[in-house]
């Protein structure tokens, strides 16, 4: 519950006195109050341990000693100067910020929630202030007219405060005349914080989880594929079909790659579905991993280090079966990984070739050097070339609207496959209000390793933004699904609809695709991949 | 003149105030934010403050419904209840009206009669404030409620697809017999 202190139980005559003025203290002197339902718990000792990551610990953000090591202060300097050397963009991005605002009113945590220091030139003017104060000489001197201050305990508690309260969405950066990218800023912020042992276990139990077993639920070889099991039997209870997938089979054309989430959670499970009844549909040949079975990557939420550990097992596991190319998933930060960072820090592959679709023909050049197609780029291709046999009318009772999830839209640009792909499979599909979609898509709030319960508030707050879009078209169309192409959204966004618009439900694009794939020798179809009935009953009207 | 007619022509300028003291109670900056993005998805917050505090204001000079004005003073209390207020700050802007109404018709509260009007539409608004707190309890029941259900949709899943969870079919014989009746159960 909010801020339950003495002085805030007021009573009803003393409510009408109140001055509603905020306190007009400088920001650099409010210091931050972690309630619950605003921070996320800490990484437990033993996942930083297994990781080889500095400074493990028992402690709680709330205390108010956080047992930070002695040395603290020059770890994070070093820290600091180590990186500014390194990536050159973090110099830039110290450097250049003319503090014009245009990115000021762009982030869904200020416009939910309204804290200053969510603006993204304040979140990043966190760091760099610290950055002014003991690297710039103008900093040194002049002070605190420079913006600059010093490096204290209460910074980086705030640094743990708000670079945990950025989704690293990139929304701001689409603002920036100067391209500044304040999600770059928050992953550097959250490395400091790292070599302090100041992580999030959220974060780091996935990745000593991918780490030690492939994916991040820690699911061994076996558990995985009887989980497939169930899913390949629901297959075959509601579409007649039986269908037999192949795991770490070597020499197959295909290593097909998803997060986790897709095979263990509702409702990424019946985009999962979709994917197999697709590739079967097709006799494409494919193999699932149970080794690389994670396109997830929360390394990304760690350090570039840990993104390359962790991504480097996709690559080796490909090499190990010796297939020719790769496909993955839905999946949302995944692609920003395989596309800003993978072929860089993993690459060139040259052991795989250039994907070429068998069943079309088409030569996905835009993969050519990291040899992985989007699973949306791959069957938009398939529509596209007329090969495969849709029914649309079994989605019809489904009013869809579609959510760009950040990373592929903004870190890689995939907004019109998605939406082909949905025009194709369902007869109902309305657009959300223009700048709430592509580029300026709304983050669901919860990505970036904060799509925990305990910062549920939070996440209510930042994804005020998206889900009041929704209401907009469910109000006016009756839209009663949430289409996304990224697993953390699917989990995230159904969270966030029950709480602001209960009627609708989220949906991956290969559910739909799912629904309305006609396959050969399938039984007559009265249910969706669901198992709900296909058609709303005589009379019964869903469309409210 | 009636308190109400006084009040109607007053309705933009008890707004504008009205809506500023909302805004004020937000920390700096995001006042000015608020009140300036006129753009409804850009600023959902400031546009539902809009909203909700004309349907309220509509409602006490008898030219809206109460039911809007529920609707609205529900949908803004669900926003207070995820930003950073406590529970009485979450619903107190409805007393920031009684107090503009108290500065804004001072002379008018003088004449004859007025302050008994004045009285009854009080009584209207307190209704309001008592409505508004069991929308702020709701959604933040909700809010807990959401973090129980995240945490057992997983639980559930692991433990099923484990195989270690028993489900009934409906078939099953012991749905013949009313197991719910303690008496059939020796
Ligand atoms: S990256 Fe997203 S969450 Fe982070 S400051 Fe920018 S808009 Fe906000
Ligand atoms: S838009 Fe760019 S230059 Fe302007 S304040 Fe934001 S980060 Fe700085």
């Amino acid at each position: 519950m909010p801020n339950e202190s003495k002085s805030d139980e007021l009573k009803q005559d003393e409510l009408v006195k109140i001055d509603y003025k905020p306190p007009k203290k400088d920001w650099m002197d409010t210091p931050v109050h972690f309630r619950h339902g605003t921070y996320i718990y800490p990484a437990k000792a033993k996942n930083l341990t297994y990781l080889g990551l500095p400074n493990p610990r028992e402690w709680s953000p709330a205390d108010e000693d956080w047992k930070l090591p002695d040395n603290w202060k020059d770890i994070i300097l070093n820290g600091m100067k180590e990186r500014l050397d390194k990536y050159r963009s973090f110099k830039v991005f110290m450097d250049i910020c003319v503090r014009c605002g245009a990115c000021a009113d762009k982030c869904h945590f200020f416009i939910g929630g309204g804290d200053p220091k969510n603006m993204p030139v304040l979140r990043a003017e966190l760091i760099r202030s610290v950055y002014k104060g003991n690297f710039t000489a103008a900093g040194k001197i002049l002070g605190r007219l420079n913006g600059a201050r010093g490096l204290t305990k209460d910074v980086i508690k705030e640094w743990f405060y708000y670079f945990y309260q950025c989704t690293e969405c990139r929304r701001c950066s689409v603002f920036c005349p100067y391209g500044i990218d304040t999600a770059e800023i928050t992953m550097m912020g959250r490395e400091l914080l790292t070599l302090l042992g100041c992580n999030v276990n959220w974060v780091i139990e996935p990745v000593a989880n991918c780490y030690r077993t492939g994916n991040h639920l820690g699911i061994q070889p076996h558990a995985l594929k009887d989980m497939f099991e169930m899913l390949l039997d629901d297959i075959q209870d509601r579409t007649g079909v039986k269908i037999e997938p192949t795991f770490n089979r070597k020499g197959a054309e295909i290593l097909f790659v998803t997060p986790s989430a897709d095979y263990f959670a509702d409702p990424g499970i019946y985009t999962c579905m979709g994917y197999l009844m697709l590739f079967h549909e097709l006799g494409l040949d494919y193999t699932w991993s149970t080794y690389a079975s994670e396109g997830g990557n929360f390394g990304l939420f760690t350090s570039h280090e840990m993104i390359k550990r962790l991504n480097a097992k996709i690559y080796a596991e490909a090499k190990r079966l010796g297939v020719k190319w790769i496909i993955g998933g839905e999946c949302g930060h995944m692609w920003r990984v395989m596309h800003q960072y993978m072929d860089t820090m993993n690459g060139p592959a040259d052991f795989l070739e250039e994907p070429v679709s068998p069943i079309t023909g088409t030569r996905f050049e835009n993969a050519k050097s990291t040899k992985m197609v989007h699973i949306t780029e791959f069957t938009a291709d398939l529509i596209k070339n007329n090969k495969l046999k849709l029914d649309p009318g079994r989605n019809d009772k489904l009013r869809i609207t579609f959510h760009d999830s950040c990373n592929p839209a903004r870190a890689m640009g995939i907004l019109e496959e998605p939406r082909y792909i949905i025009k194709n499979v369902c007869n109902n599909f309305f657009e959300m209000p223009e700048n709430t979609i592509r580029e300026q898509t709304f983050c669901c709030a919860g990505g970036a390793g904060l799509g925990t319960d305990e910062m549920m508030e939070i996440r209510m707050r930042g994804g005020m933004p998206r889900a009041n879009a929704v209401k907009h078209v469910h109000d006016k169309h009756g839209v009663n699904r949430l289409t996304c192409m990224c697993a953390i959204d699917r989990a995230t966004l159904s969270t966030l609809m029950e709480y602001w618009v209960p009627d609708v439900k989220v949906t991956g694009i290969h559910e739909l695709v799912a629904n309305a794939l006609v396959m050969k020798g399938e039984k007559e179809r009265v249910v969706d991949i669901r198992g709900e009935a296909l058609k709303e009953k005589k009379g019964e009207d869903n469309v409210r | 003149m009636k308190l109400i007619n006084i009040l109607s022509e007053k309705k933009e300028i008890v707004l504008k105030k009205w809506f500023d003291k909302i805004a004020a109670s937000y920390p700096v900056n995001a006042p000015s934010f608020l009140k300036n993005q006129k753009n409804q998805f850009a600023n959902p917050v400031g546009y539902t403050i809009e909203e909700t505090i004309e349907a309220v204001l509509d409602v006490l000079i008898n030219e809206g419904t109460d039911k809007k004005a529920q609707e609205f003073l529900d949908r803004f209390v669900q926003v207070r209840a995820v930003q950073d207020f406590t529970p009485s700050r979450a619903v107190d802007f409805l007393f920031m009206l009684k107090q503009l109404m108290k500065d804004e018709l001072k002379d008018e509260l003088q004449e004859k009669g007025m302050y008994e009007e004045f009285l009854l539409m009080e009584s209207r608004i307190d209704r309001m404030v008592l409505a508004s707190f069991e929308s702020y309890l709701k959604y933040r029941e909700k809010i807990y409620e959401l973090r129980v259900n995240e945490f057992k949709n997983m639980a559930f899943r692991l433990l099923e697809r484990a195989n270690l969870t028993f489900e009934f079919k409906d078939d099953d014989p012991a749905f013949e017999k009313d197991v719910s009746d303690s008496d059939n159960v020796k």
